[in-house]
């Protein structure tokens, strides 16, 4: 099976494969893995393979896009015209989107297949992909554990072998956990980079659309594909997009880099994951870059901002899931009352609406400011201090998680447990930086160990350039 | 509850602030690039953006943007320079997203103040009353539910979801119940001017609420209020706060209190009544829109949009009175109408018989405009076309009783014809010119010689004779003033 | 800060949820657990800071005013659960 894109372009050019053929191989291994594996909900068989003929064909005219034998999944919260979207959620039952998300039609322009839904938790709420009303992901290393989550069956597709990338989304780090519990390469941009049109709206100022890869190359080339600003998105950013593809090849200049203390020294973090990423440390060290610990005061308080902030705009953008235009209707519904509390408590998941109970709670009129204000002010000083480490370092290291994949059952009855899974990947989001989470080993038991490295707004190049390098240093 | 006497209600002083809700005629909605239509087909202007289907997100239409700070230039506003949109939180099914989109803490206009002139019945008498404004924000409107009588369902359309809308708030100032009526004309005409709404309440493109509430005259803390909706014209605005005044004033004086709450005007008894359904006290929940991207005003923006506005109403007014000299009344008739105002002027341009314009425009064309249910936007008559039939009349050569009729008559839409000609063709012009009809009335005068002695001696009503036989001996038309004046003249010599 | 029974009633009819009487308590405790949790905000110093509304850099993103039409009325209609040949329909509200 091929790792890389790099690969399958050279399996191609060698008349190895074809494009139709790698399709097949993919769509091989789903049906041999995904029905214990749970990656995907859906896969388009032969509408992908319809596509790969056309692209072979094109290809052999010379006329392919730069994607032209890229296979890549999407999570069930992106949307793809004339295809089925229900954000892992019984409450969107029988729904078919009415248009593509503008990253979508990026990748199809450049001749990429896609080839099926994912599994994720639901609405993209959770860090194990337990929540899913469609039962839960398996780690494909270890089907007893979890793959992480929310975008855990975009990371074990990958994992697997069903397809060569796929998109997911990254809220508090739902791309970058599961690409650590699950051996791969996962980015967030930077907020904005990539526009939301398209996007089922979990968070709005923290979800972002994020990658899984086996290479960071790969990771910089669909970036590049799909970033830009968008007239359909007007957070997205006009910052001008640069040839990533090329520039995650340049040599990492010797700079400085941090990582926060606590992330690496604190109890929590098991004594593998520690070891693992002191060793890359030193690796980085030997190799002539300054690597120094700084202290970050506020690090107990990230989660907390981001658990408030996030759950109010859910809580906002959950309420037109209500049975009237789309979607499950509650057969029980007698009253306009009814048809919305019936339906949306038949139908949304425990997590969900534990979430939205909340959110709706820090809005309300007499919490608002103790709540929902002071979380705004409390996320204002961590993206400042967040800032002033990185004019200093160009870097932030840390692991991507505090452990390896835990197994499947042990966190879902203990929410705040499993909150922290966050813990590390979450400042992302909230100071709305870029960052990368890179396989730096394994554990005794096998499971991947991921290490993270945060840059600064907008300099993806420079943080792909950097994980490439590291993570070849940290293989050999 | 008892009714109260005039001595009691005097006692009373009325306390209104009024919301008024205006649609604005961008092409395309505010959030989505659907038409912005009113009367197409339910569910016809709809995109996935209007459905609020998942993934989408809003992209804020610039047109209104402008709209909305040029009611806020109108209005004497302070306009905001850095804007941000809320999300106020509620369920209901003609709201699909589940929450409006409007702008809470950062209205686009804020302050300003509109003076209106309120007159009672059909008073000669006015006054004037500054009405301040609180603000004018952008949000959007909701779709439309329909409850047909015997269907245990209701019907959304949601055409109307997503139509850009101002909403202008005034500080509770209004203390008269003809304040409002003349408030709410004074706005229909400047967001017509302004070409952004056409200011129709009974179609719904502009929209009223007022907060009511009553206290003891003297008194500076403010009653409670209770807000009056469902009123579909400004004379039913006008009645529904006449009515409320009474019925809080009757309240208080049984002793009760007023309860917050909403009440529907009932157009048929002229009465207010509270709602079946308590309206719960709602928790909107604002919190900033993260959707939206920021827009920011700069002084250029405020600079072009300044040099783009039309002139207003009031500054017509006064321009009307001070360039052309019309009287007060004249101006505010012309005015009334942006279209008419602007006629007005073009016909000036060509012609200086500035009161004689107005006096046309006031009488023979707006009889036609009110009689064919027109509007000034489609005059009968072109520019030329009546500043030469104002020319004709003046110079005497036209009657201004046959001009107003027969010529006016002839030239109703047909915009190649001429004036003169046509004045001619139909026999309608008159002899005026003193050369001509001079020896002409020397001769009639001389061939009566007895009368013209008695005239002389003081028979004055003989005039009558004297004219009757100007007008049968002349084989044209002769302008009977100009004949009387010149027939003394010759009697009198 | 905590909830109680009354105020989780007026939160679920905020967010049109409903809760299983069976559920309520346990629901409670959870989410009273993540509130205490979340309390720890109290303890930051915030005194002049600003509150962060928006994360996007952008600013002064506006479309032209113009028309696009990208759905049918059959297409916009072919999703709801219950609709006519014109209309939404939802059960009857009653006003």
């Amino acid at each position: 099976m091929y790792r890389s894109f790099a690969d399958i372009r050279t399996a191609l050019s060698h008349g190895s494969i074809t494009v139709a053929s790698l399709v097949q191989q993919y769509l091989g291994v789903v049906a041999q893995r995904n029905g214990e594996l749970n990656a995907f909900l859906e896969t388009y068989n032969e509408e992908a393979l319809q596509q790969a003929y056309q692209i072979d064909q094109k290809i052999a005219a010379g006329r392919a896009g730069r994607l032209a034998g890229m296979v890549i999944g999407l999570k069930d919260v992106i949307c793809y015209q004339n295809h089925r979207l229900q954000a892992a959620s019984r409450i969107l039952n029988g729904f078919h989107s009415q248009f593509s998300a503008t990253v979508v039609e990026r990748l199809l322009a450049e001749d990429a297949i896609i080839l099926g839904r994912q599994n994720c938790d639901e609405f993209a709420m959770g860090s194990s992909s337990e929540n899913s009303a469609f039962g839960a992901v398996r780690n494909a290393a270890d089907i007893n554990r979890v793959p992480g989550g929310s975008s855990g069956g975009s990371a074990v597709a990958v994992q697997a072998h069903m397809c060569t990338a796929s998109l997911g989304t990254d809220t508090g780090g739902s791309v970058r956990q599961p690409a650590s519990f699950c051996g791969l390469v996962g980015v967030k941009p930077t907020y904005g980079r990539l526009s939301r049109h398209g996007l089922l709206a979990y968070a709005s100022s923290f979800d972002c659309i994020g990658t899984l890869t086996h290479t960071v190359e790969d990771a910089a080339l669909l970036l590049e594909v799909m970033a830009g600003a968008d007239n359909f998105d007007s957070t997205a950013s006009t910052q001008p997009v640069t040839p990533y593809s090329k520039q995650v090849q340049e040599q990492p200049k010797c700079g400085k880099v941090a990582y926060i203390r606590e992330t690496i020294e604190s109890e929590g973090v098991s004594s593998e994951v520690k070891e693992h990423i002191l060793q890359a440390v030193e690796i980085l060290q030997s190799e002539g870059f300054t690597v120094e610990a700084v202290d970050f005061p506020l690090l107990e308080y990230i989660l907390p901002t981001y658990y408030i902030l996030t759950t109010a705009e859910a809580s906002t953008n959950l309420a037109r899931y209500d049975g009237v235009r789309y979607g499950y209707r509650s057969p029980r519904a007698t009253d306009l009352e009814s048809l919305y509390k019936l339906t949306r408590s038949e139908a949304f998941g425990k997590e969900v609406q534990r979430r939205i109970l909340l959110g709706t709670f820090v809005l309300s009129a007499s919490y608002y400011d103790a709540y929902f204000t002071k979380a705004q002010r409390v996320r204002r000083l961590i993206m400042d201090k967040t800032k002033a480490i990185l004019a200093d370092y160009d870097f932030i290291l840390s692991p991507t998680s505090p452990t390896t994949a835990f197994r499947v059952g042990e966190l879902s009855d203990n929410p705040l447990q499993m909150y922290l899974a966050d813990i590390f990947s979450v400042q992302a989001n909230v100071a709305g930086i870029p960052a990368i989470s890179i396989p730096c080993g394994n554990d005794t038991e096998g499971m991947s160990i991921g290490l993270q490295i945060m840059g600064n707004f907008f300099e993806e190049a420079k943080m792909l350039a950097f994980a490439r390098f590291l993570m070849e240093k940290c293989a050999n | 509850m008892k009714t109260v006497s005039e001595a009691i209600l005097s006692q009373y002083e009325l306390v209104v602030g009024l919301e008024v809700h205006a649609q604005l005629s961008a092409q395309s909605k505010i959030f989505a690039a659907d038409a912005n239509r009113f009367g197409d087909a339910p569910n016809t202007n709809v995109s996935v953006i209007t459905l609020g289907h998942p993934g989408t997100l809003p992209m804020l239409n610039e047109a209104v943007v402008e709209m909305a700070i040029k009611m806020g230039l109108a209005c004497h506003c302070e306009i905001s320079r850095y804007n941000i949109f809320d999300r106020k939180n509620y369920f209901y099914p003609d709201l699909p997203k589940g929450f409006q989109t409007t702008q809470d803490k950062t209205p686009i206009c804020k302050g300003g103040y509109l003076d209106v002139k309120a007159r009672k019945g059909n008073s000669k008498d006015y006054w004037v009353k500054r009405i301040r404004l609180n603000r004018i924000h952008l949000e959007e409107d909701a779709g439309k539910s329909i409850h047909p009588a015997d269907a245990d369902y209701t019907l959304i359309d949601l055409n109307r979801a997503g139509t850009p809308l101002i909403e202008i708030v005034t500080e509770p100032d209004i203390r008269q119940p003809e304040e409002a009526a003349a408030y709410l004309a004074v706005v229909r005409r400047i967001v017509r001017y302004l070409g952004i709404c056409d200011g129709n309440m009974e179609e719904g493109s502009m929209r009223c609420d007022a907060n009511v509430s009553v206290r003891k005259k003297g008194d500076t803390k403010l009653g409670q209020k209770v807000e009056i909706k469902n009123m579909n014209s400004m004379r039913n605005v006008q009645r529904a706060i006449e009515y409320e005044f009474v019925r809080q004033v009757q309240v208080l004086e049984s002793g009760a209190k007023i309860t917050s709450e909403t009440r529907l005007f009932d157009v048929n008894s002229g009465r207010t009544f509270a709602m079946r359904t308590k309206e719960e006290l709602n928790d909107y929940r604002y919190f900033p829109e993260p959707d939206l991207a920021p827009f920011v005003v700069t002084d250029e923006d405020l600079s072009r949009i300044r040099a783009a506005m039309p002139e207003l109403p009031e500054q017509l007014v006064e321009k009307f009175q001070q360039v052309y000299q019309l009287p007060e009344y004249d101006s505010v008739v012309l005015t009334d109408e942006r279209e008419m105002a602007v006629y007005f002027e073009q016909v000036c341009a060509l012609t200086k018989h500035y009161k004689a314009v107005s006096n046309w425009l006031m009488g023979p064309v707006k009889s036609y405009l009110n009689e064919t249910g027109k509007t000034a936007a489609e005059m009968p008559l072109t520019v030329r076309q009546l500043a030469d039939a104002v020319e004709l009349t003046e110079q005497g050569a036209l009657s201004f009783s046959v001009a107003s009729k027969e010529l006016f008559a002839a030239l109703v839409n047909q915009p190649e014809a001429v004036a003169e000609a046509t004045a001619r063709r139909l026999n309608l012009l008159q002899e005026s010119n003193t050369d001509t009809l001079l020896p002409f009335i020397r001769e009639i005068v001389a061939k009566f010689p007895n009368e013209a002695a008695a005239y002389r001696k003081g028979k004055k009503n003989l005039l009558g004779m004297f004219m009757g036989e100007v007008m049968k001996a002349s084989s044209v038309k002769i302008d009977p003033k100009k004949a009387g004046e010149l027939l003394r003249q010759v009697l009198e010599s | 800060m905590e909830i109680t029974p009354e105020s989780l009633e007026k939160i679920a009819h905020l967010a049109r949820l409903q809760v299983a009487p069976q559920d309520r308590e346990k629901l409670l405790e959870s989410l009273n657990k993540t509130i205490a949790w979340v309390d720890k905000l109290s303890e930051v110093d915030t005194t002049g800071i600003e509150p962060l509304t928006h994360m996007t850099h952008e600013v002064n993103r506006l479309r032209k005013d113009k028309i696009e039409q990208t759905l049918t009325h059959e297409q916009a209609l072919s999703q709801a659960p219950d609709h006519d040949a014109d209309y939404f329909r939802v059960p009857k509200v009653i006003d």
